[in-house]
Formats: C-alpha cells, structure tokens, sequence
C-alpha cells in the first residue's frame, strides 16, 4: 500500500495506519516522502523529549515513570525506542518495550521499537520522520530513546527540543560511563538507581564537570536524582522537561532551533538529491569512466575532473 | 520502489507461564536469521500482544506456553486479531503442546505450532517460507 493512503487516517488518530506509516518509511518505500511532505504541515506541535546513556543505565524504566506521570496530567505520549541492529546479520532484539508494559493497553500511548538497521549515531534513520509522523498523529510529547550510548552516540540532540542524560552511581571513577560528547549535549542529567550507593558522589562529579564547562550559556543543566523503580524524583523531573520548554520559548531560543533544524534538513534533503541527480547522469557513461581512468594514470586530476564536471552538469541543467 | 524490508516478529509469552527459555532461545534464533525481534517479556495477555502486534506493526506473532494455557489463549489471540480486522499477521506458537491439541490450534488459525527440540533453522525456515511481507 502506498505511504500517502494512510496519511488520512494517521491524522484522524488510527493507531494502524500511523504503525504502517512508520514501516513504510523504515523500508524507504518509494512513497514515504510523499506522505511526510503531505503530513508536515501537521507537524511543530509535540514536545519532543530524547532519552540517552549508557546501556542498562535505566531509559526504558524512566520512559515509562515519566510517561506515567504525563498520562496523569491527560497528555498522549508517543515513544520511539531504538536498539541496535546486528553487524553481522542485520537482525535486532528490540527489549526496551518489556519495561513499558504497564501502557500496553493504554491507547494514548503508542510505543514504537526500532532497529538502527546499521546507522550510527544512537539513532535509526528513520527515527526521526517517525517522530514527526507521531507528531502530526497529534501526540502531546514524543519520547525518543537511544541505543544504550557511549559518547559519539549524539544525533538525538538533532531530533529533540530537550535531552536528558541518564547516568547511573559508580560507574567508574570520574566520568567513565558518560563522556566527553554525550555530556555536552545534556539540557538536563539524571543519576538513576539513587538506591545504589554513590550516587551523591556522581552528582557532584557532574555538577565540577559543568563548573569546567566554559561555553557561555544561561541554561545550566540541573543534576537531578530518581529511582525509576519506586518512582523517587520523577515529578521534579517531569517538572523540569517542561521548564526546559518554557526556558527555550521565553529565550526564543525554540524558535532560533526551529530555525536551524529547518536549514539543516533544507540542506541535505537538497544534497541528497543534487548529488543523486549528478550521479545518475554520470555513472555509466563512457566519458566519466575514461575520466576515472585518466586520473587513476595520472594524466589527469580529480580536482580538475571535479571543477570540470559539475560546471558540464550546471550548464546542462541551465540548458 | 527501493524497499529494504524486514521481517518483523512479536515473541510474546502469554499468560503466567513462568518459562522463558525456550521464548528467549527462538526471539535470539531469529534475530541471528537477520529479523527484527521485539520481545515483550512475561504476563502478557491476549489484548497487550495485540496491542503490540498493531503498534510495531509486525508480520509474524510467535507465543511460547509450557504451562498447559495454550488451548484457551492461542485462540483468543486470534479471536482478537479477526476483531481487529488484522488479517496479514502470520500466528505460530511454540512449548509443551500436546499433539492431540495442534488440529484444534491449527483450525482456529494458528498456522504452525513447534514442540520441545525443534531445529531452530526449522523455525526461522518456515517463518521465512510462510511470512507476508
Ligand atoms: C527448565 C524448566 C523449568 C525452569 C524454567 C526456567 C525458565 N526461566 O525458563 C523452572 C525450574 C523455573 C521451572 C519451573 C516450573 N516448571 Co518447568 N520445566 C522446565 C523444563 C525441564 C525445560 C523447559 C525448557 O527450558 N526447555 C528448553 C527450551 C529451549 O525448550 P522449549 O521451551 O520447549 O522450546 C522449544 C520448543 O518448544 C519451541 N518453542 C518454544 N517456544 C516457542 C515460541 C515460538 C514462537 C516458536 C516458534 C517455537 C517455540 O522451540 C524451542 C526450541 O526447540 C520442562 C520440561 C521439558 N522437558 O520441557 C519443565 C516443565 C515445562 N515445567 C513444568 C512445571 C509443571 C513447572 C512448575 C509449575 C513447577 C514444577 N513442577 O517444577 C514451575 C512453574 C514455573 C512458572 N513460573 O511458570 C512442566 C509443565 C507441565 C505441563 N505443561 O503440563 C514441565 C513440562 C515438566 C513436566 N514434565 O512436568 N521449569
Ligand atoms: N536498582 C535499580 N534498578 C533500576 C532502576 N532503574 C532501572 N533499573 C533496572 O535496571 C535494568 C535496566 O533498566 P532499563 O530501563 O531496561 O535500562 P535501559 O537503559 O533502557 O537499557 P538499554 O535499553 O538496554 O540500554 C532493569 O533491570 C531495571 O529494572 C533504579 O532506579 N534502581
Ligand atoms: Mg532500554
């Protein structure tokens, strides 16, 4: 079936087709791009929430505690949960959702597990039109979880209006289980498992790194304690995720993001489709493999060939 | 249409059923034969794998029973799956299945169902030879 065939129904709140929208696009169905185009206008509403740290560290536990807390206060929550896909077989084990059963039957709660399907990034490259479909859907907050991240593991911040790293107490001295570039893309940090020792000393080992940041900023991110088991701190932290938004509205700062995500995306849908349109002109034909040739017997050179064939393609295309 | 589709499949433990095993040992089979396993963990009832089923949007349903459960929540499942209008979901089941049990199973749609000691390639062969994608 088509991607733009459900888009009706993904705005008329069917769970079904908004699932089979969100396949489609995993599967780069020819007609996905389509639908999104058709869908974005819908779109600009959700807070959208990522969820980021090391494996085992406690995100689907908190997901679901702050979840809770959301249904409470009536807002409908969406959630793309992503592991990582197999190297050697492309197959993946999708868990996150065992700890989000107590919303299985909840309607206003729609979980998705997501294979990366071999991108990197802690992401998958679909999640982030999966995000925005669940957000035409009419989702109030849209959780992302990454796949248990290290520190280059950092795209979600490309993706959500407010990103919480979790850590959790001793995991190693300093700062070994977060590092240097998930830590800086934290707008707050949460030291889970408060009921394991250590955990005052790992919020003081966040807040002297923050002390050592030097980037000019007037969001400071709060250090903030939970026990996802009981559900210790989870208010404070739910209080905080909307905080964060007042903070990024009063600021204009959600704007100015909104600004640049928008040239961002512009840019490499642009690229990508610049780049395919020259490529399919180019690969195959006798005289680009004779170019190849030329450079490979050095009778020639690729910054010239370059130069040579993008002006060739823009006089073409001008023509 | 330049699709790069996946076999998706729910493992799904229905009921109190305690044993995990063998649900674990097939969901990680398949996940080793390149498909994309979610797995829910214990206690689910009918309606959560459902549920699940639709919002992962998966196309294959395998529930695992070693507690005797079988022959009250396989149908039920889909019983559920018919009042969903859900049609394209293919539904086997797996555990301590008597085999005077399976005719009943299979008339009310589950398409296979695999005792103790099955190969696992048998599982991910049939799965692979039998799945709509
Ligand atoms: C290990 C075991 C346990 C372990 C379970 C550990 C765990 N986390 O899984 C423990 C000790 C906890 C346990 C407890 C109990 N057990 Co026990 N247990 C077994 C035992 C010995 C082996 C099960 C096993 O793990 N097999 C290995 C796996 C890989 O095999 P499998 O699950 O059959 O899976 C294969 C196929 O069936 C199929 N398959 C299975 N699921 C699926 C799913 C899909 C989608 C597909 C495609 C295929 C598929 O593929 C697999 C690979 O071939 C069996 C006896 C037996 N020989 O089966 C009894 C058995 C299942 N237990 C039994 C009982 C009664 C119990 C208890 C109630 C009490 C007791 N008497 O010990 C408790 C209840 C626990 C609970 N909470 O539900 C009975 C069940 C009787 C019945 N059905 O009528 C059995 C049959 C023993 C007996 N002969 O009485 N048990
Ligand atoms: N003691 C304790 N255990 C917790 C807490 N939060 C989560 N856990 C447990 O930690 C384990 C991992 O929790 P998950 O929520 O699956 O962690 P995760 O970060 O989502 O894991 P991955 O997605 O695999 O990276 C589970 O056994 C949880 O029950 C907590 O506050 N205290
Ligand atoms: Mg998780």
């Amino acid at each position: 079936m088509p991607a733009t065939k459900l888009v009706k129904g993904v705005l008329k709140g069917n769970r079904r087709d908004l699932a089979r929208l969100i396949t489609l696009i995993e599967n780069e169905h020819s007609s996905a791009a389509t639908a999104l185009s058709m869908l974005y206008k819908h779109t600009g509403n959700a807070h959208i929430v990522g969820v980021t740290g090391p494996p085992g560290s406690g995100k689907s536990t908190l997901v679901t505690r702050i979840t809770a807390k959301y249904r409470k206060r009536s807002k409908t929550i969406g959630i793309v949960c992503v592991d990582p896909s197999s190297p050697f077989t492309g197959g993946a084990l999708l868990g996150d959702r065992i700890r989000m059963q107590e919303h299985s039957l909840d309607k206003d709660v729609y979980v998705r597990s997501m294979s990366t399907r071999g991108h990197l990034g802690g992401l998958a490259r679909a999640t982030s039109d999966a995000v925005r479909v669940m957000d035409a859907f009419g989702k109030d907050i849209v959780i992302v979880e990454t796949v248990g991240a290290g520190q280059s593991e950092v795209q979600v911040v490309e993706v959500a209006h407010t990103v919480i790293v979790v850590d959790v107490p001793g995991a190693g001295d300093d700062i070994q289980a977060i590092k240097a570039g998930i830590m800086e893309i934290a707008d707050i940090f949460v030291v889970n498992k408060a009921d394991y020792p250590g955990a005052d000393k790992k919020v003081t080992e966040i807040n002297a790194m923050l002390d050592l940041d030097s980037r000019e900023r007037s969001w400071r991110p709060p250090v903030l304690v939970t026990n996802a088991l009981t559900g210790d701190g989870i208010p404070e932290l739910v209080d905080m995720i909307g905080k964060h938004m007042s903070y990024l509205q009063e600021t204009g700062l959600l704007k100015q993001k909104g600004l640049q995500r928008s040239r961002d995306e512009l840019e490499q849908i642009m690229e990508y489709k610049l780049t395919k349109e020259l490529f399919t002109r180019l690969r195959g034909t006798p005289e680009y493999e004779q170019a190849i040739k030329k450079i490979a017997g050095r009778n020639d050179d690729p910054y010239s060939v370059a130069e040579r064939l993008i002006a060739e393609f823009l006089t073409s295309v001008r023509g | 249409m330049s699709s790069s589709k996946k076999i998706r499949v729910l493992v799904a433990k229905p009921g109190l059923d305690g044993h995990d095993r063998g649900a674990k040992i097939v969901a990680r089979a398949l996940r080793d034969a390149g498909m994309e396993v979610i797995y829910t963990g214990l206690r689910q009832t009918p309606e959560m794998i459902v549920e699940a089923a639709i919002s992962e949007d998966v196309n294959v349903i395998g529930m695992s029973i070693l507690s005797g459960a079988h022959n009250a929540l396989f149908p039920k499942v889909i019983d559920l799956l018919k009042a969903e209008g859900v049609d394209n979901i293919l539904v086997i089941g797996g555990g301590i299945i008597p085999q005077d049990d399976v005719p009943a199973l299979k008339a009310a749609g589950i398409a296979e169902v695999f005792g103790p000691g099955t190969p696992l390639a048998e599982i991910v062969g049939y799965i692979e030879s039998n799945v709509k994608l």
